[in-house]
């Protein structure tokens, strides 16, 4: 399209591609893992793999919002939704995401139910302001980037009154995932640690990773040119025999990250001594919950939601590829039966889950090799 | 008995809401058909007050097409839904290659709906109508419920006439061919999502609502061989392009440098995670001709003040997949697939 600009230039970009085809050593692979959904986008987005030499693999992480999302907490929300007849406020994605039994939220809202597809937690809030007689939740789901607005708004709806407003707290943490996906073991070289994500929690909380697993992690934009960037200083790291916590996107990220965040967060949430997630099971310490002291505003205390316990699709493979141990195109459903019309699992449904970037961005690649 | 007596008292357009009068088929309903529509879109046919018009058409091939058009909010930068439902429908016939010729409309009315905004929207239409050469001879309207609509709906219907030798279908997109563009893309789509009450930006972005037949014209005149046309309304770029490759049974090969796309449009695509491939335009339009006319179909666009940016930004080739794929400005590939579901703001 007709822009350049920094993060985008082509012959930046050729340059950048040039240096790593000669930093690689001849007779080594690289497995390099991005553990967000936002970088899996970019790199399928851009065709960033078709600029990297042979021997550097990119394995996909579980860092997207939609895809660790298990269908038990899905499907507490549509029950919860139908039994109390109230409505729910969720992101258009999580409207597709199989729950148990293949049931959606959508289909809950063919039969009837009250959900509305909002863009943020403030459209929420603004429904329920709207609508004093009806009682609203919000579906939060997401990693550390929306974690905040969600405590600001939590906050706004105890200031202004709002008794009718709750939210279902889904919200989990990056570093323990992290933490998982090193514990399991696998062959990942170095980690492209997440861009909006490490704005917030900064660069300290991924100083494990280099220390205690010897594993190097740059931190990194969502822009093509900062994925490159990152994966030539992930390479230099691993030649030398290096493993440090770098950044490569400095202009957005400190090493203490945002102190007001995280103190919005402190105050509103606790962690939970444990979480499933789609894919990883359960880690321990890996979610937040809302704080007693606003139960009100907490969907969970406030209908005593009970924990419910459901199945994937027995063909889906999202767990193994969330985990980086398959890729999308080794799942035997994909583009099958499964599409991003019929998702049998997570990772078709949003744009930053795996399958669904590989669907939409690199399907002609399997054509031409099959 | 004259108007007068039949209407005592006009219509109080500065305050006055839509009821459900409007719609009963009495008196409230002639009279907001008179004094607000017919004062409008006034011409011969509608001044017959029959319940459809009637005209003679030169002997040749006729085209028709409909549309119906929902957008909120209904007044957007650059536009509204009034004149928005004239140029849709006056460039689907467009895109037959055809001259459109008139139009018939249909309003679905919501109770409470202000008579000042009408006034405004139906305005629009007449000047629309005006500007493009194209009479509006019949129409309708029906009032809903308050809650059982969203303002206002609108259903335009056109028709048009076809020059002898011009055959434009999508079906007819072959390998070789050049794909090429108006201008740039995303523009109407984003500035009406940039209006939205909950996101709500300030930028500079306009609609490109626009009628494209005097535009269609001069391109046919430059290369009556156009093998295709189509305007790349709901669902971008993207889809419009996958929908001619699957009726022609082709692929396409797009080279992501040479789309046209303004600043503002990129920006705001970035920062909301939507990729403007899949935005909605209302005043561009894709063509499709062989290989050797394009360069002579690029300089007649060119020429036109709606095609100044016009550019060849692809061509179509042999692909059993009907895959749309596009080197991207970072030198990689990627598919340009089909949208799923809508297009949403990103939330990592
Ligand atoms: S293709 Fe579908 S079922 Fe298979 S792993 Fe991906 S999302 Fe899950």
């Amino acid at each position: 399209m007709k822009y350049l600009d920094e993060f985008r230039d082509g012959q930046l970009a050729q340059g950048l591609a040039a240096h790593i085809r000669q930093a690689v050593a001849p007779n080594r692979h690289y497995a390099l893992m991005e553990f967000c959904g936002g970088h899996t986008h970019a790199i399928c987005r851009y065709g960033i793999e078709d600029l990297l030499p042979d021997t550097i693999r990119l394995i996909h992480g579980p860092g997207c919002p939609v895809c660790v999302l298990p269908s038990g907490r899905l499907q507490a929300a549509i029950e919860l939704v139908e039994r109390e007849r109230l409505i729910l406020c969720s992101y258009g994605d999580l409207l597709r995401v199989p729950g148990a039994h293949g049931d959606t939220l959508l289909k809950a809202k063919a039969r009837g139910a009250d959900i509305r597809m909002v863009y943020s937690i403030s459209d929420a809030l603004e429904i329920a302001r709207a609508h004093p007689e009806r009682s609203v939740v919000f579906f939060a789901i997401g990693f550390e980037t929306t974690t905040p607005p969600t405590a600001v708004v939590i906050r706004q709806a105890q200031q202004e009154g709002l008794r009718n407003f709750s939210v279902y707290c889904n919200h989990v943490l990056t570093p323990p995932a992290l933490r998982a996906l090193l514990a399991a073991g696998g062959e990942v070289d170095g980690f492209i640690g997440p861009a909006h994500v490490s704005t917030i929690i900064g660069s300290q909380p991924y100083e494990f990773v280099a220390r205690d697993h010897q594993r190097p992690l740059v931190i990194a934009g969502f822009e093509p040119l900062d994925m490159l960037r990152a994966i030539a200083m992930l390479i230099r790291q691993i030649n030398a025999g290096e493993a440090i916590v770098e950044n490569e996107y400095t202009r957005a990220v400190s090493a203490a990250g945002n102190r007001k965040a995280q103190g919005l967060m402190e105050e509103m949430f606790r962690v939970r001594p444990t979480f499933e997630w789609r894919g990883l099971g359960w880690l321990p310490d890996s979610a937040l919950a809302i704080r007693p002291e606003f139960a009100e505003w907490d969907a969970e205390q406030r209908f005593e939601m009970p924990p419910i316990q459901a199945a994937d699709h027995k063909a889906c493979a999202c767990g193994e590829v969330l985990r980086g141990v398959k890729h999308p195109q080794d799942c035997t459903v994909f583009g099958t039966a499964c599409t991003p019309e019929h998702p049998l699992g997570s990772c078709m449904v949003s744009a930053e889950g795996a399958c669904a970037a590989y669907y939409h961005y690199g399907r002609f690649r399997q054509a031409a090799a099959s | 008995m004259s108007r007068r007596d039949l209407f005592p008292r006009r219509l109080d357009i500065a305050h006055g809401c839509i009821e459900m009068t409007h719609g009963g088929g009495g008196r409230a309903m002639a009279q907001l058909i008179e004094e607000l529509f017919l004062t409008a879109f006034d011409n011969e046919w509608l001044r017959t007050q029959d319940d459809c018009a009637q005209f003679a058409i030169p002997a040749s091939r006729l085209v028709m097409a409909t549309d119906s058009h929902v957008v909120s909010p209904l007044f957007f930068p650059g536009g509204d839904i009034g004149c928005l439902s004239v140029h849709g429908t006056i460039n689907d016939v467009a895109m037959a290659g055809a001259r459109p010729l008139y139009l018939a409309a249909s309003f679905i009315l919501e109770e409470g709906f202000p008579l000042a905004d009408l006034k405004r929207i139906v305005e629009s239409m007449a000047q629309a109508a005006r500007q493009a050469g194209v009479a509006i001879v019949t129409g309708d309207t029906k009032v809903v419920e308050r809650g059982k609509g969203d303002g206002v709906f609108i259903t335009t219907t056109g028709i048009g006439i076809v020059a002898a030798g011009v055959t434009i279908s999508a079906s007819r997109a072959q390998p070789g061919d050049a794909i090429l563009l108006s201008g740039a893309i995303g523009e109407h789509g984003m500035a009406v999502l940039s209006q939205r009450e909950n996101l709500s930006f300030d930028t500079p972005i306009q609609s490109d609502t626009a009628a494209l037949h005097e535009l269609v014209a001069a391109m046919v005149t430059a290369v009556p061989d156009i093998h295709c046309l189509r305007d790349p309304t709901r669902g971008g770029l993207a889809t419009a392009l996958n929908e001619i490759a699957q009726q022609a049974g082709v692929g396409m090969r797009l080279q992501e440098a040479a789309i046209p796309l303004r600043e503002p449009v990129r920006a705001l695509g970035e920062f909301l995670g939507l990729d403007p491939l899949y935005i909605a335009n209302e005043g561009k339009l894709l063509a499709i001709c062989p290989a050797a006319a394009a360069d002579k179909l690029l300089a007649a666009m060119r020429d036109h003040p709606l095609g100044q940016e016009a550019a060849i930004i692809g061509q179509v080739v042999a692909d059993d997949h009907h895959f749309v794929e596009m080197k991207t400005v970072f030198g990689g590939s990627r598919l340009v697939d089909w949208l799923s579901g809508e297009q949403l703001p990103r939330i990592c």
